[in-house]
């Protein structure tokens, strides 16, 4: 394989990866043009869509895309991406090293134990119904840890047996709607908020990032995956939202 | 002002604190970076709370500037707290949003759409709106700031 064949790839390499793992437009697109740039192929063409990457080269006439599918959030890999992008800069690593670097970061990072998940889906919960609400009844907090737990271990593990995004946070956000209701039968309604409880717990599935974002592509130009990340928020928050509602009727 | 801070200010504090390390963890960001964002998180909830305790403002006025500023301070610190890790920005400015951002809100608009609160569904869909688009203007004008104070230092 030529210089420039494992230019292209690995440009491609870093961008997706930046892409799948809830990166911005524009960052995704500086990297790609530095990578290129200190490659020595500053004319380096790169256009960069929610969906897919393409990279070329003017002066040999060649490019190449790849499709992004999946989308995630794993800022680990993001942040690896950068410091490999620096020091390919600085020219501590050359670009055979970087390439295999990269396959190395896409492959596995380090993440954090399951256990640390669950602990953090019950923190990130609990203080924000806190917050938001100012209950603080025994009843609630509880419930609220419960929902909160469940909610994200479903979501976690649906959406880990493959690529059913919506239905992982629907089922999640109905799981949390049944815990709440049996809470409100066990307790009868007696200082007991299930708006408060639902409220905290699916924060750790809400598209609340993801509407940002959106915002935030559109406003730098990127007037196609701005909107497509937006719509992609929608449908999550459709999913979420039917999925309390369902539980919602029987109060 | 002073009752304020010790009910309720230190203890929305330590609330975003907590829940934006751990929504750090979830979004797998990498574990020296988890405590620095945590703090972040808290200096960005606690503006927002202090806005919203002090502006006269309808509570939709309250929730536009109050997050605008909100946002700006996020996006200083964790530009400040960036270059002091030498990490990429995002790392530090997504948790912090957690407490900020209208994910509650959205989910609202279409579980009150389903229900049948029709007009509910409508306050907090122009909420959503309110919110995300002004956390985007936020980081627009912490972004500059940044680059302001990148330019002053470089020029000494």
């Amino acid at each position: 394989m030529n210089e420039s064949a494992i230019m292209l790839r690995t440009t491609l390499l870093a961008g997706a990866i930046l892409l799948e793992n809830g990166a911005e437009i524009q960052r995704v697109e500086d990297t790609m043009q530095r990578i290129a740039a200190n490659a020595g192929y500053p004319d380096a063409q790169v256009f960069v869509l929610l969906t897919g990457i393409t990279v070329s080269l003017p002066k040999n006439a060649t490019s190449e895309v790849r499709a992004i599918h999946r989308r995630g959030m794993d800022l680990e890999k993001v942040d690896q991406v950068n410091t490999l992008s620096r020091k390919f800069a600085t020219q501590q690593l050359n670009l055979t090293e970087l390439a295999t670097a990269l396959e190395q970061v896409n492959r596995a990072v380090p993440t954090f134990p399951f256990s640390w998940l669950c602990l953090a889906s019950i923190v990130v919960s609990v203080p924000l119904m806190i917050a938001f609400t100012g209950q603080t009844a025994i009843a609630d907090l509880l419930t609220c840890g419960l929902a909160g737990l469940t909610g994200f271990t479903t979501f976690y593990w649906i959406n880990r047996l493959g690529s059913l995004r919506f239905f992982s946070e629907f089922s999640g956000a109905l799981l949390i709607g049944l815990i709440t209701l049996i809470g409100f039968y066990i307790t009868n309604g007696h200082a007991y908020h299930p708006d408060a409880i639902i409220i905290g717990a699916v924060m750790p599935l809400v598209p609340g990032v993801a509407i940002t974002n959106a915002v935030r592509d559109t406003m730098t130009g990127n007037l196609l995956s701005g909107p497509a990340r937006a719509i992609e928020a929608v449908l999550s928050a459709c999913a979420i939202g039917v999925g309390i509602a369902l539980t919602s009727f029987f109060y | 002002m002073q009752h304020w801070l010790l009910t309720t200010g230190i203890m929305q504090f330590i609330l975003a604190y907590l829940a934006t390390a751990a929504f750090g963890v979830l979004l797998n960001i990498p574990r020296r970076a988890v405590n620095l964002s945590g703090w972040v998180g808290a200096a960005g909830w606690f503006t927002y709370e202090l806005c919203y305790h002090l502006l006269p403002l309808s509570i939709d006025g309250k929730l536009a500037v109050g997050n605008l500023i909100a946002a700006t301070v996020i996006g200083v610190a964790s530009g400040l707290a960036a270059h002091y890790k030498r990490m990429p920005m995002i790392i530090f400015n997504i948790p912090s949003l957690v407490p900020l951002v209208p994910g509650g809100q959205a989910y609202r608009v279409v579980r009150n759409l389903v229900t049948g609160n029709s007009d509910l569904a409508y306050q907090y869909f122009v909420q959503v709106v309110i919110i995300a688009g002004v956390i985007a203007i936020g980081f627009l004008i912490a972004e500059f700031i940044n680059r302001v104070a990148w330019h002053i230092k470089r020029v000494d």
